[in-house]
């Protein structure tokens, strides 16, 4: 059944215990992205330490009400950014959106999406894209905000 | 059951195909868009293959055909809501209609004493109800927002049904229009329209109704009615997508300015400027969605065919079903009324713990096609103070066995994702 390659073990385990959820200080940007289609909505903040290049992502939080898909892929996203350097991280990020617009045709690389290659079955329903991406948009957005505060 | 949803299956050809491995598609979302019979199908294919020409122009003989064709359209669908051909504006679907109005009221600030009854600006309100579909939401957001006038609500009941605790503060003398839903495209409540209309009359304020989701499921007769406007589409009553209704009583279709411009509309034009024709044409600016109208008129001859009367008993039991096949799972509240009084074919239900999407996405793998989200009626979420519901809606080809396969599936997402 393709259920199961959509919804993989590692996004449900993420659903029911996402890590990094809640909103914390300190943070030099927050965002609020929806996704007018279904309703569904995350609040992110972004915390960097040091600026221009050298900037890393210090924490990211947030807070967020949506399908399975949405709740897990905030939670792969913040494991997979905070602790890195922000030029590594939207690396990542580039790789997620090629991922997800491959409509089921990408051979993720697990050495650099880690959890998040659990999502290649999603990127085969193009409703559920969006979903995936929703964290992921917020986050470049809260970033780009924080980095244009910092200069 | 009245009808012989079987029977009628078999004159729809997409219902017929099979969906995500094989399975059989049971289609429950009709409050979406519905399916189109091919007689449907057949009438538009029979107008490009024979009568196809620019209607109201034109000194040929497809031209009269086409015209002819376009104009009796125009009756079949009049007569199917019990009104007269001259009061019948095409649009492309309900949402334009709804703007027809909203902009031919605030093109009456400028438009001359005639059109000087629909002005509206600040101190005037607009009253709508919180169960609205966008469509009849923000069009009327925007006409305060261009005039000054100020937008009103009715609220929602926790059962599902408009609060009219209020209905004479909320519609006073000042109210210059009630725009409202006949049938909620999420709750699938039916207002009280008299009460509301008497009031709107006892203060002189204009009433339309958002019908997009009454007309195909239930007998409408708008001199019954007793509003103003009514406004519908035709893809969501078995017709084919880009046609819509306006009908407006004949009397203020007369005095109201025009709401898009151009070709078709204007009675003598010079570089000064233009006057225009009399309604509908004053309406209805460009070449017209000419074989969308007729194939519209082959569907309302198709539901005529049926009966009215035993479509909406027929939507009246797989409702009734509903509400006890899927309202009876452990787990599932239904977002609406939990009767079938005064009440359409639309059930909108939450699953503890589990998002709307996913409950779609496994109903899907299933074959079952339904809507998730917040249907175009945001407010109805928060009022309810959920993100989104999971919809299922029925129209003259569900079977009870349709319903079974929806209940089925969601306990088939319960044990999936293991809340149950």
């Amino acid at each position: 059944m393709q259920l199961e390659s959509m919804y993989q073990e590692i996004i449900l385990d993420h659903y029911r215990n996402p890590h990094h959820k809640g909103l914390r200080e300190p943070y030099e940007a927050e965002v609020h992205h929806v996704n007018p289609t279904c309703g569904d909505e995350v609040t992110l903040r972004v915390h960097l330490e040091g600026a221009g290049d050298d900037a890393r992502v210090a924490d990211v939080s947030y807070d967020s009400m949506g399908c399975s898909i949405s709740q897990a892929s905030a939670s792969v996203m913040s494991d997979l950014v905070i602790g890195r350097s922000v030029k590594e991280a939207m690396v990542i990020g580039d790789e997620f959106l090629a991922l997800m617009q491959s409509r089921g045709q990408a051979e993720p690389d697990e050495d650099v999406l880690e959890d998040a290659v659990a999502f290649a079955g999603v990127s085969k329903y193009p409703a559920r894209v969006k979903c995936a991406l929703l964290a992921w948009m917020a986050w470049k957005d809260a970033t780009a905000r924080a980095l244009g505060e910092a200069s | 059951m009245t009808l012989l949803p079987e029977e009628i299956k078999k004159d729809f050809p997409l219902l017929a195909r099979t969906v995500r491995g094989g399975r059989p598609l049971v289609y429950l979302d009709s409050g979406a868009t519905s399916q189109k019979p091919r007689s449907v199908l057949d009438a538009e294919r029979e107008f490009y293959e024979r009568h196809n020409a620019a209607v109201h122009r034109g000194a040929h003989l497809l031209a009269e055909e086409a015209t002819d064709a376009f104009e009796g359209a125009r009756a079949t669908i009049a007569g199917f809501i019990g009104a007269v051909p001259g009061e019948i504006v095409f649009t492309k679907n309900a949402t334009e209609a709804i703007n027809l109005v909203a902009y031919s009221l605030s093109n009456a600030a400028t438009a001359g004493p005639q059109a000087e009854r629909f002005r509206v600006g600040p101190g005037d309100e607009i009253v709508v109800s919180e169960m609205e579909h966008h469509a009849n939401l923000v069009p009327w957001q925007q006409l305060c927002q261009r005039t000054g006038a100020t937008l009103r609500w009715f609220g929602i009941t926790e059962d599902g049904r408009l609060d009219l605790a209020e209905l004479d503060a909320l519609v006073n003398e000042r109210t210059r229009l009630v725009a409202l839903t006949h049938q909620s495209n999420v709750l699938g409540t039916v207002p009280p329209v008299e009460q509301i209309t008497a009031r709107a009359r006892q203060v002189g304020a204009l009433v339309l109704l958002d019908a997009a989701q009454s007309v195909p499921h239930q007998p409408v007769d708008v001199a019954a009615l007793d509003v103003d406007f009514l406004a519908f589409s035709g893809h969501k009553m078995l017709g084919p997508s880009g046609v819509g209704v306006l009908w407006g009583r004949r009397e203020l279709l007369e005095v109201m300015p025009p709401f898009i411009t151009g070709g078709s509309m204007i009675e003598v034009v010079r570089m000064e400027g233009s006057t225009f024709l009399p309604p509908p044409q004053r309406f209805e600016a460009g070449v017209p969605m000419t074989a969308q109208a007729v194939g519209l008129a082959a569907a309302c001859d198709y539901l005529s065919e049926l009966g009215m009367d035993r479509v909406h008993a027929h939507e009246e039991a797989l409702t009734a079903y509903t509400l006890e096949q899927v309202g009876d799972i452990p787990g599932v509240r239904i977002i609406g009324p939990r009767s079938t009084r005064a009440r359409g074919g639309t059930v909108s239900f939450v699953v503890d713990d589990l998002h709307p999407h996913d409950v779609g996405q496994v109903l899907d793998e299933l074959g079952v096609a339904v809507r998730v989200g917040h249907h175009c009626a945001w407010p109805i979420c928060r009022r309810f103070g959920i993100p989104a519901t999971t919809r299922a809606s029925f129209y003259v080809y569900n079977t009870l066995a349709d319903v079974d396969a929806l209940a089925d599936g969601i306990r088939h997402a319960q044990k999936f994702f293991g809340t149950a």
